[in-house]
């Protein structure tokens, strides 16, 4: 018999499932039957409400079955699932089940397919071809493709990455720096994660590849500490990359330098805003600071520093393999190539969905997502994070397009989606924004700091039924004060969240003093 | 010398005696000497320190201070920015419940309620038995999968208040 070969993914969201138990169960399984096996430890494939996942490879490709728990190991085994046989739980060839299928993956290309810190499988599937033509380009040529590319920073702000590395390559020459945001704070995504755990050495290209046309020799990446698996996965990378002439003095024997090294957060969401993030890699606590100077001019330890996300550096080495064109032609408007969309919260089929801009929010949450996990009407879903707008039935029809969501008071961010079902209390949630602003306040503002605090009390009134006009008029008060009074986007953007459930659905203000007006 | 505390509610340690115990003492001498050559040791070495002990003791911050040359309120101003650095010792294992949007969507808040209420301690507290921490978190990237809770460094997701409670009993059968 033929040695067989099984993938079982290592991404923390299938551990967080049981995906170790099932290897575990697979492995003795395959050993009590006297079959040799090789179980893979991939990435996650995304569909994570499959997870654990569990592929075989056969004659007509990878064959999956999920979710695979280890009590379903043995009757795998008898059914013959070694051969892709039929199980209750096979789902048939993976490129098929049609959330993958319906997919374009660029940037998470790899991600699911194999082993995520076996280099050579890297290599085979098309890794490190993005820096070998960097390494042929001049740093203008290099920056030249990225701004072609149409590529905006995927961290939430959308501005175009070449027109950041163009400044940084213009600073004068002497130490300059890459830095990776990797704080990926907001609720409702996981893509940075994936991809780290996924397919860390694409990370570790497109930095080097950033330090190349800007001409940084030092990279970090800053990584928030809730992520310890991810920084395993990329520790390791970093070594393996070291070791086989990818890091370091004399990059693939070109002469030029790139070092890397993971740092790791402590716990704040500011930390993601990139200057509060560059504080906080210079030791110091992460507050905001005035722009300009930009990072790009002045950033890490004063020097001229490029700061990206994760999937904004991750999507740099296709498109220096593929060319500019390939990527821009994805898309729609002004937003160019695809976004990973991480599908959350009370969602059927949860998990991430890259494709190319233009779907529309409907088609997510319905054709793809397949409607509420509980099975109840969705009735708001929050989009782009804790500061983005919660959006009625009535904007599902918005396409996934960054001008296409400000048109409408809400915002892609980091391309994550949070479902909600009828049963969610929409005043609750509005005072959860306002309590998570006041707890993550970097304390700069007072309209930040001490408003959002404000908020709560003020939301607490307002739902009690007391004297409601006024306490309705103070809040949109205090909602102008802080996006007008604030240094950064975490006391900017908190009203849209609290704005927007109360214009939606302000019958959730009143629940409470329907039934219990106080004097 | 003891430099007199601006803040109050988070009174610097006086200076001399340290009541750091060998092992602490250690831990800290040990972060200090590996990584404060580093750009930046100060977030390194407060990881290494809480990585060791569990938590960077109080009197850990004025020899942080002098090995970097920076005052003792600018090392205590850094660990109390940050939520995750913690001053006292945690019990054996710390559970973080998320807090966050998409948790909540799938039943968070009651389950925080059910976290709560059967440890019978609220948020930064310790069981009696010194067993578990419970603290908030917001979001653990498991998103699509919550309810999420990270004990220690393990990642559970669909965590409804029945398997909560069996997370609690093996994380108490830990000695
Ligand atoms: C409060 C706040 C939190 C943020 N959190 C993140 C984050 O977790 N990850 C991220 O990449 N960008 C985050 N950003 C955006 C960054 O400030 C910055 O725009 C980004 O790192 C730039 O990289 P990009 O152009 O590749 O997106 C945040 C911004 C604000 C105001
Ligand atoms: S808005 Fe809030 S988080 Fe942003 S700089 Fe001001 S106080 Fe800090
Ligand atoms: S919101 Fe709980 S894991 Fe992301």
């Amino acid at each position: 018999m033929s040695k067989l070969r099984v993938y079982v993914p290592t991404d923390a969201s299938a551990l967080a499932v049981g995906a170790d138990a099932t290897a575990a169960a697979i492995l003795a399984e395959a050993r009590r039957r006297g079959r040799e096996i090789e179980v893979v430890r991939n990435g996650s494939r995304g569909m994570l409400w499959l997870e654990p996942l569990v592929e075989v490879e056969t004659a007509r490709g990878r064959v999956a079955y999920g979710p695979v728990h280890a009590a379903d190991v043995a009757g795998l085994f008898d059914a013959g699932f070694t051969e892709g046989a039929a199980h209750r739980l096979g789902l048939g060839p993976t490129a098929e089940i049609p959330f993958f299928k319906a997919q374009q993956r660029l940037t998470f290309a790899r991600v699911g397919l194999i082993d995520p810190l076996d280099l050579d499988a890297y290599r085979s599937l098309g890794g490190y071809r993005g820096l070998a033509a960097a390494l042929a380009m001049s740093p203008g040529e290099i920056v030249e493709t990225v701004t072609a590319s149409g590529l905006r920073g995927r961290g939430g702000a959308a501005f175009p990455a070449g027109i950041k590395w163009k400044t940084a390559l213009g600073a004068p020459a002497g130490q300059k720096y890459v830095v990776c945001n990797a704080d990926e704070g907001d609720s409702g995504t996981f893509s940075d994660r994936m991809l780290m755990e996924g397919d860390p050495f694409t990370l570790i290209e497109g930095m080097t590849i950033a330090g190349l046309a800007v001409g940084a020799t030092q990279g970090y990446i800053y990584l928030r500490f809730e992520y310890p698996h991810a920084r395993r996965a990329l520790e390791r990378a970093i070594a393996t990359a070291r070791a086989r002439g990818f890091l370091g003095a004399d990059l693939c024997g070109s002469g030029r330098t790139f070092e890397l090294e993971v740092r790791m957060g402590a716990g704040a969401y500011i930390c993601g805003e990139e200057t509060s993030l560059l504080e906080s890699l210079e030791g110091k606590r992460g507050q905001v600071r005035f722009k300009p100077p930009l990072p790009a001019i002045s950033g890490l330890f004063g020097r001229p520093t490029v700061i990206n996300n994760v999937i904004t550096l991750a999507s740099v080495p296709v498109i220096l393999d593929r060319g500019a064109g390939y990527y821009r032609d994805f898309g729609m408007g002004r937003s160019r190539g695809t976004l990973p969309i991480q599908l959350t919260g009370n969602i059927r089929h949860g998990g991430l969905f890259e494709k190319a801009f233009g779907l529309s929010l409907r088609e997510l949450l319905y054709d793809i997502g397949g409607g509420s996990l509980s099975g109840r009407p969705i009735r708001a879903v929050q989009v782009g994070g804790p500061l983005g707008a919660y959006l009625p039935e009535s904007q599902f029809d918005t396409p996934i397009d960054y001008e296409a969501f400000a048109a409408i008071g809400g915002m892609l961010g980091h391309g994550g989606l949070v479902v909600f079902d009828d049963t969610v209390d929409m005043a609750a949630q509005a005072r959860y924004a306002m309590e998570f602003c006041a707890v993550e306040s970097c304390g700069k503002c007072t309209p930040c700091r001490i408003g959002s605090t404000r908020g709560v009390e003020v939301i607490d009134r307002l739902v009690a039924g007391e004297d409601r006009a006024r306490q309705e008029a103070l809040l949109r008060d205090l909602c102008e004060t802080m996006v007008h009074g604030s240094l950064c986007a975490l006391g900017g953007l908190t009203p849209y969240p609290v704005r927007s459930a109360l214009d939606h659905f302000p019958e959730d203000f009143r629940r409470a003093a329907a039934g219990s007006a106080r004097p | 010398m003891t430099i007199p505390s601006p803040n109050r509610a988070h009174p610097l340690p006086a200076e001399p005696p340290s009541n750091l115990g060998p092992q602490e003492r250690a831990a800290v001498e040990d972060a200090c000497a590996r990584l404060k050559a580093l750009p930046g040791a100060l977030l390194p070495i407060l990881h290494a320190i809480q990585d060791a002990l569990g938590f960077v003791p109080a009197d850990a911050v004025p020899m942080i201070a002098r090995e970097l040359n920076l005052t003792r309120a600018e090392v205590h101003g850094v660990i109390t920015f940050y939520h995750y650095f913690r001053s006292t010792r945690p019990g054996r294992r710390v559970f973080r419940l998320c807090r966050a949007e998409a948790c909540q969507s799938v039943g968070a808040t009651a389950l925080e309620a059910h976290a709560k209420r059967s440890l019978g301690i609220d948020y930064h507290r310790t069981t009696a038995d010194g067993a578990i921490t419970l603290e908030p978190v917001y979001c653990l990237g498991n998103c699509a999968l919550g309810p999420s809770v990270l004990i220690d460094d393990r990642l559970v997701g669909r965590v409804d208040a029945a398997r909560f409670d069996e997370l609690v009993a093996e994380a108490r059968r830990k000695r």
